[in-house]
């Protein structure tokens, strides 16, 4: 079986399952935001229930429109506090504890190794970082979850992706998947579990992992997952707070494709507007000038992806009349980033730096896009419209060629402004 | 294919007078590939989850018209990969308070799949019937069967069957009204 199949099989109290199944199975956290949570907590009341599963597995997370934008994100929030109260969650956070949902949850040790995760949020597949079976669900998913512990689920296919070969300069996790979206598609992967395997993903750092992991549905993918080993060791193992399992892949796995890529061919990539899979390298993009940078969200707005931004930014200036927009991911970030000297290095080169929030990953708040521009940003998604005004435009990168874009006022290569 | 019970013994009751819904026809709403859920409901109007208010901006981002002019009972027909993107349920919910009776396309991204048979949104995955189909042609679907007629050109299709289980789940009236058959003791 593969790792994936394995953890299926203890969710569902089964000796093996096989892909195509459905299966129930039980759930170690539940997961939810203040967009899809409210849905979640009607259909709760609506259908009568009073409790749920396990206060300590229910996880509510409001971050999306964070520091509360209006009237209406307000209530939204104040629904899920409320629930939160009433049903004495130990993990719900708020004010000066929110994160964005997928850099905190693994961060807080919430989800651990060997967990079955869902969330009402479509990139709770970044946790397969940690080697969890993890998916994004809806509302009314995580609302039976809620009540019952448990959920329905066909057992998916998996699908391998072999890196190997060194890393280039300024390539991360980001570039690594966006390379695989470019080559398959953003329905490559429909209804798979991505496996992420090789000896380059094996010298990954945690940061990269989950960035890699949390763009798997990009590509269409039920869940990414990496085999658990010495690096996740490593960062779980002070975090935990509940028991954790290593599973992996036994060697005669079945995969239903296997994908080989050498990291040596692989420069940093760029997304053009205005899917995931126009992929380019950073230098095949040409001319295109920028209004605003962002660089956070659940892909890129840990610790290593602000490093690198600091190292890229550091004695520059942004190009004139551009807006850098800088937002740790949670809370444990921007301390450490601003303990780091990071913040200075932003402010002087004229960056605003956000509290933790989704804001303008999702075009809510803190960064919107106006009509007719165009942003580079570390986030996943650049759909029409995803940011802002429908004829703005998104390039998706990591944030070392995001930083060196900000500088120069253009799409461009980290090198052009951090010479060799 | 089967559903196993790990946590709880009770058996889902065989559902019991409860018809599949058929009988659908209505207007067809052509759509390209990969129509993501910011399309079928653009971020800025997530701060609310009133159906209403949802319908009023479902497709904008597509198509100005759509809200204004889509009537009830008209079906959308798109081509692969329709509803990728996030999990927004608000995407199905805004297709259905905007009238749409139903969803046919190539293929569904797995997440809006999911949610669209948990709230009962009926779908069918056909590629015959996307190919031959243009706006504004009249379909009858019968969602039981997984046939879809196109009245306009005289033609039937057949849909990739809806696994068992699942509707099971319609039939029951969604997930919701599972769960309280399956887990009296929650209530
Ligand atoms: S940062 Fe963006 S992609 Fe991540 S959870 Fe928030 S809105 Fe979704």
């Amino acid at each position: 079986m593969t790792i994936t199949e394995k953890i299926l099989a203890r969710g569902a109290g089964l000796k093996e399952v096989l892909p195509g199944e459905l299966i129930n199975a039980r759930v170690d956290i539940a997961l939810g935001n203040d967009i899809t949570a409210p849905i979640a907590i009607s259909e709760f009341r609506r259908i009568g229930a009073k409790k749920v599963f396990d206060r300590r597995k229910v996880v509510l997370v409001p971050d999306h429109f964070t520091p509360n934008k209006d009237i209406k994100s307000a209530t939204q929030c104040k629904v899920l506090r409320e629930f939160a109260m009433e049903q004495k969650l130990t993990h719900y956070y708020e004010g000066g504890d929110v994160g964005v949902e997928h850099a905190l949850l693994p961060e807080k040790g919430v989800v651990v190794p060997g967990d079955v995760v869902v969330g009402a949020d479509s990139h709770t597949c970044t946790y397969g970082a940690l080697g969890a079976f993890s998916t994004g669900v809806g509302s009314t998913d995580l609302a039976a979850a809620m009540i019952t512990g448990e959920l329905w689920f066909k057992v998916p296919e998996s699908m391998k992706f072999v890196y190997y070969g060194r890393l280039n300069r300024w390539v991360s996790g980001k570039d690594l998947i966006l390379y695989a979206i470019g080559d398959v598609g953003v329905d490559g992967a429909l209804y798979r579990a991505m496996e992420f395997a090789g000896e380059a993903v094996r010298k990954l750092s945690m940061d990269s992992r989950l960035a890699m992991c949390n763009m798997a549905i990009e590509a269409g993918g039920k869940s990414g997952i990496i085999e658990p080993d010495a690096v996740t060791k490593e960062y779980v193992k002070r975090r935990a707070e509940r028991p954790f399992r290593f599973y992996s892949s036994d060697p005669d796995a079945g995969y239903v494709e296997v994908r080989e890529y050498d990291c040596r061919k692989i420069e940093p990539q760029v997304a053009c507007p205005h899917l995931p899979e126009n992929t380019r390298n950073v230098t095949d993009v040409g001319e295109v000038r920028i209004d605003q940078v962002v660089i956070g969200s659940c892909t890129n707005g840990r610790i290593e992806d602000l490093k690198v931004a600091a190292m890229v930014l550091k004695g520059k200036h942004v190009a004139p009349n551009l807006r850098l927009i800088i937002i740790p991911a949670t809370p444990d970030i921007y301390r450490e980033a601003m303990e780091k000297g990071y913040f200075d290095i932003f402010l002087k080169a004229g960056a605003v730096i956000s509290p933790p929030t989704c804001g303008p990953c999702l075009g809510g708040h803190m960064g919107v896009l106006a009509p007719g521009e165009r942003a580079v940003s570390t986030t996943n998604r650049n759909f029409v419209g995803r940011m802002g005004d429908v004829t703005s435009e998104v390039y998706l990168a990591n944030p070392a060629v995001a930083a060196a874009s900000a500088v120069k006022g253009r799409v461009a290569h980290p090198d052009e402004v951090c010479g060799l | 294919m089967t559903v196993n019970q790990p946590a709880s013994p009770v058996k889902i009751a065989k559902p019991r007078g409860i018809k599949p819904r058929t009988g659908i026809k209505g207007r067809v709403w052509k759509f390209g590939p990969d129509i993501d859920t910011d399309r079928i409901i653009p971020a800025r109007y997530l701060n609310t989850s009133d159906p209403e208010e949802l319908a009023r901006h479902c497709m904008e981002d597509e198509d100005p018209s759509f809200s204004k002019s889509v009537k009830p009972g008209d079906i959308i027909v798109a081509d692969k990969n329709f509803g990728c993107g996030s999990s927004r349920e608000h995407a199905p919910i805004a297709i259905k308070a905007s009238g749409v009776s139903c969803v046919i396309a190539r293929s569904f991204a797995r997440i809006f799949y999911r949610n669209s048979f948990n709230m009962g949104l009926p779908i069918l995955e056909c590629g015959d019937a996307v190919d031959s189909t243009d706006a504004g042609d009249i379909l009858s679907v019968d969602i039981a069967k997984g046939e879809i007629r196109n009245v306009t050109r005289k033609k039937t299709y057949h849909a990739r069957p809806v696994p068992q289980f699942m509707r099971e789940l319609v039939e029951t009236g969604g997930l919701m009204e599972w769960v309280r058959r399956k887990f009296p003791q929650a209530f």
